[in-house]
């Protein structure tokens, strides 16, 4: 009867510990987990982590400091490094805006492209390593043209490493761009627009910075993938010491002829690829 | 070309829904857009900053200069967004100072014009503050002096109040009007708080279903409401009937009025001057008639009684009467109003 007299308050009251119920509820049912999602759990646990551990054990411990300190190791790990940064630099210079036509520019066919741009997740890295020859070999369809008029050849050579890194590596930046793209909050983009920003400065001064934590996420997935890389860049550079054997190269090579040193090398791409993704995980899993 | 100001026709046509609103603006005045969620007011500001484009028969003019084709950034309006928008990796500063970038000036110059404008806002203290930092009355003025950085010749305010709780914005509120006065351009504010709109406006303009259905100044809207939702708005019973003289007609009921109207017209009347009594009062005081009790609900110190009948109507009483009336829903009452507490006035 005097119900609706009652005050607003009351109810919301009523509503809140209503809630609190629900959460305990909630932690009250979460008791213990099935075996039948724990056992494969622990199984999927250990057969990524058994590997990794085997390298450890079985890394030649007494002579390791040694055989880093082998030439052709550091020339190794120098030239990865190095490959793998600027095939992310080029990715990052072709890759934000190639994410930012998909992202924001509504155009035919763009479902099409968007496929495209992730075939080299799906594609053998040899059969890339292929099709890039056939491009730019020094008989290929751009590869010849680049030849006679710059005289520029990429197959076999440091550039080429490059070449083939960020080819296969681009679509991590791409896809990792394009979502941070679409999770930006438009109206940003909108309020600067209406403080007479072209659509340039908008994307430079608003949108890059708005979705930089996704940048940066990409870009260390990319140089994680360029790191690596093996197919692709074998078939399309080759593996000569000095400008295209990459550390991935080495320990295929190695574990040939000197299994220990494939071990070491192992160890060390291991460890620099721990290290880097440790130190940004949190962020790009955040990001993403 | 008549003097300066704005004046447009917005026209915006999507599949379910149509806006069609002229709006004229003089320097110097600021109208409010006043409308329920879904009146289209939002669209209407959008369409005036050009994030919006405008259909076939629309057009807008500011200082004589055609703008509907004129692109976003190139317009010479500022707008405050409802949630201000702030860009978060800016400082407050760099914030207000990122429309004179824009549109050429130096580095330095554009500091220096924010500075002086975050002054003016009484914000110079927290220049170098990230917008996260800012309470919501704080980012409120720097979304006001980031707009009015670009020396607009039209202000856009979306809800400019709406994020704030009630304590800080009646501050605000205060600030925002008396920034809004200083301002010699064309304001155009966009609200469904009445009490924002009497207070910051010259003019209201009220939009339901994309097409205004009243216009005038605050005091005039508030006295002679045309449509339920502003009697809702400004708090008054109102009714649509046909004048005879010093009587409306309403329904099967014969309101007797102070005010002579002929033909089509407007009864309205406060709900506290309506008078609620058990049994029949003796006499035969006018304007009564036999309602029944839907709802009583409290009304700020008093208690707010929803009657049902020949018409419906709300009627304000004090918490003593719901008791010694026994006021409670179903029960059948007898309401009336005197005449002298009617308006009425022509559809």
């Amino acid at each position: 009867m005097d119900a609706p007299l009652t005050p607003a308050p009351g109810r919301s009251g009523a509503g809140k510990s209503g809630g609190r119920g629900r959460a305990a509820r909630e932690r009250g049912v979460s008791g213990r987990a099935p075996l039948a999602l724990l056992v494969p759990a622990v199984l999927g646990l250990a057969f990524l982590v058994l590997p990794l551990a085997g390298l450890l054990v079985r890394a030649p411990w007494p002579t390791l400091l040694r055989r880093l300190a082998e030439p052709y190791v550091l020339e190794a790990l120098r030239l990865s490094l190095v490959c793998a940064t600027l095939a992310t630099a080029v990715c990052l210079v072709l890759g934000v805006p190639l994410a930012w036509l998909l992202a924001r520019v509504a155009f035919p066919g763009r479902r099409v492209v968007r496929a495209l741009v992730t075939v080299p997740l799906v594609l053998p890295p040899v059969v890339g390593g292929v099709a890039l020859l056939l491009v730019l070999g020094r008989r290929g369809l751009l590869g010849q043209w680049l030849e006679s008029a710059f005289g520029v050849t990429l197959p076999f050579t440091t550039a080429g490493v490059v070449v083939a890194e960020a080819f296969v590596a681009m679509p991590f930046l791409v896809i990792s761009v394009e979502g941070a793209l679409r999770g930006a909050d438009r109206r940003y983009e909108e309020a600067a627009a209406t403080l007479g920003a072209s659509r340039w400065t908008v994307f430079r001064r608003v949108t890059l910075p708005l979705i930089a934590p996704g940048v940066a996420a990409g870009a260390v997935l990319c140089w994680a993938r360029a790191l690596g890389e093996f197919g692709a860049t074998i078939t399309f550079a080759g593996n000569f010491p000095g400008t295209t054997r990459t550390m991935p190269l080495a320990v295929y090579l190695a574990l040939e002829t000197e299994p220990e040193a494939a071990i070491v090398l192992s160890l060390v791409l291991l460890a620099v690829s721990v290290a880097i993704l440790a130190g940004l995980r949190d962020r790009w899993v955040s990001a993403s | 070309m008549s003097g300066g100001g704005l004046r447009a026709r917005l026209v915006v046509t999507r599949p379910a829904f149509t806006l069609d609103v002229a709006l004229e603006v003089a320097p110097g005045e600021v109208v409010a857009l006043l409308g329920p969620n879904g009146a289209g007011k939002t669209t209407a500001l959008r369409a005036l900053a050009g994030l919006v484009a405008l259909s076939p028969g629309g057009e807008i003019s500011l200082d004589g200069r055609a703008l509907h084709a004129v692109p976003a950034e190139r317009r010479p309006v500022g707008m405050v967004f409802q949630d201000y928008l702030l860009f978060p990796h800016l400082s407050a500063l760099d914030n207000v100072a990122f429309g004179p970038r824009c549109r050429g000036a130096s580095k330095a110059e554009a500091r220096r014009a924010a500075a002086a404008l975050l002054e003016r806002v009484g914000l110079a203290a927290h220049a170098a503050a990230r917008p996260r930092q800012l309470s919501g009355g704080q980012a409120q003025r720097v979304a006001l002096a980031r707009a009015l950085a670009v020396r607009p010749r039209l202000l856009l305010l979306d809800e400019p109040l709406a994020a704030l709780d009630a304590h800080t914005r009646l501050e605000i509120r205060s600030q925002l009007r008396r920034h809004l006065a200083d301002f010699d351009g064309a304001t155009v504010l966009v609200t469904h708080d009445p009490l924002d709109a009497m207070v910051l406006a010259d003019r209201l303009v009220v939009v339901e279903e994309g097409a205004v259905v009243q216009e005038g100044t605050p005091g005039d809207v508030a006295r002679r409401p045309r449509t339920d939702y502003v009697a809702r708005l400004v708090g008054l019973n109102l009714y649509r009937g046909a004048g005879d003289g010093g009587r409306v007609k309403v329904g099967e009921l014969l309101f007797s009025t102070i005010e002579q109207v002929e033909g089509q017209a407007f009864v309205a009347f406060p709900p506290a001057a309506v008078a609620l009594y058990r049994s029949r009062p003796d006499g035969s005081p006018r304007n009564l008639w036999q309602a029944r009790i839907d709802g009583v609900e409290r009304h700020g110190d008093n208690v707010r009684v929803h009657l049902d009948g020949p018409i419906g109507a709300f009627a304000d009483v004090t918490p003593a009467a719901v008791a010694e009336l026994d006021l409670t829903p179903g029960r059948t009452v007898w309401a009336s109003v005197k005449a002298t507490e009617t308006h009425a006035y022509p559809a």
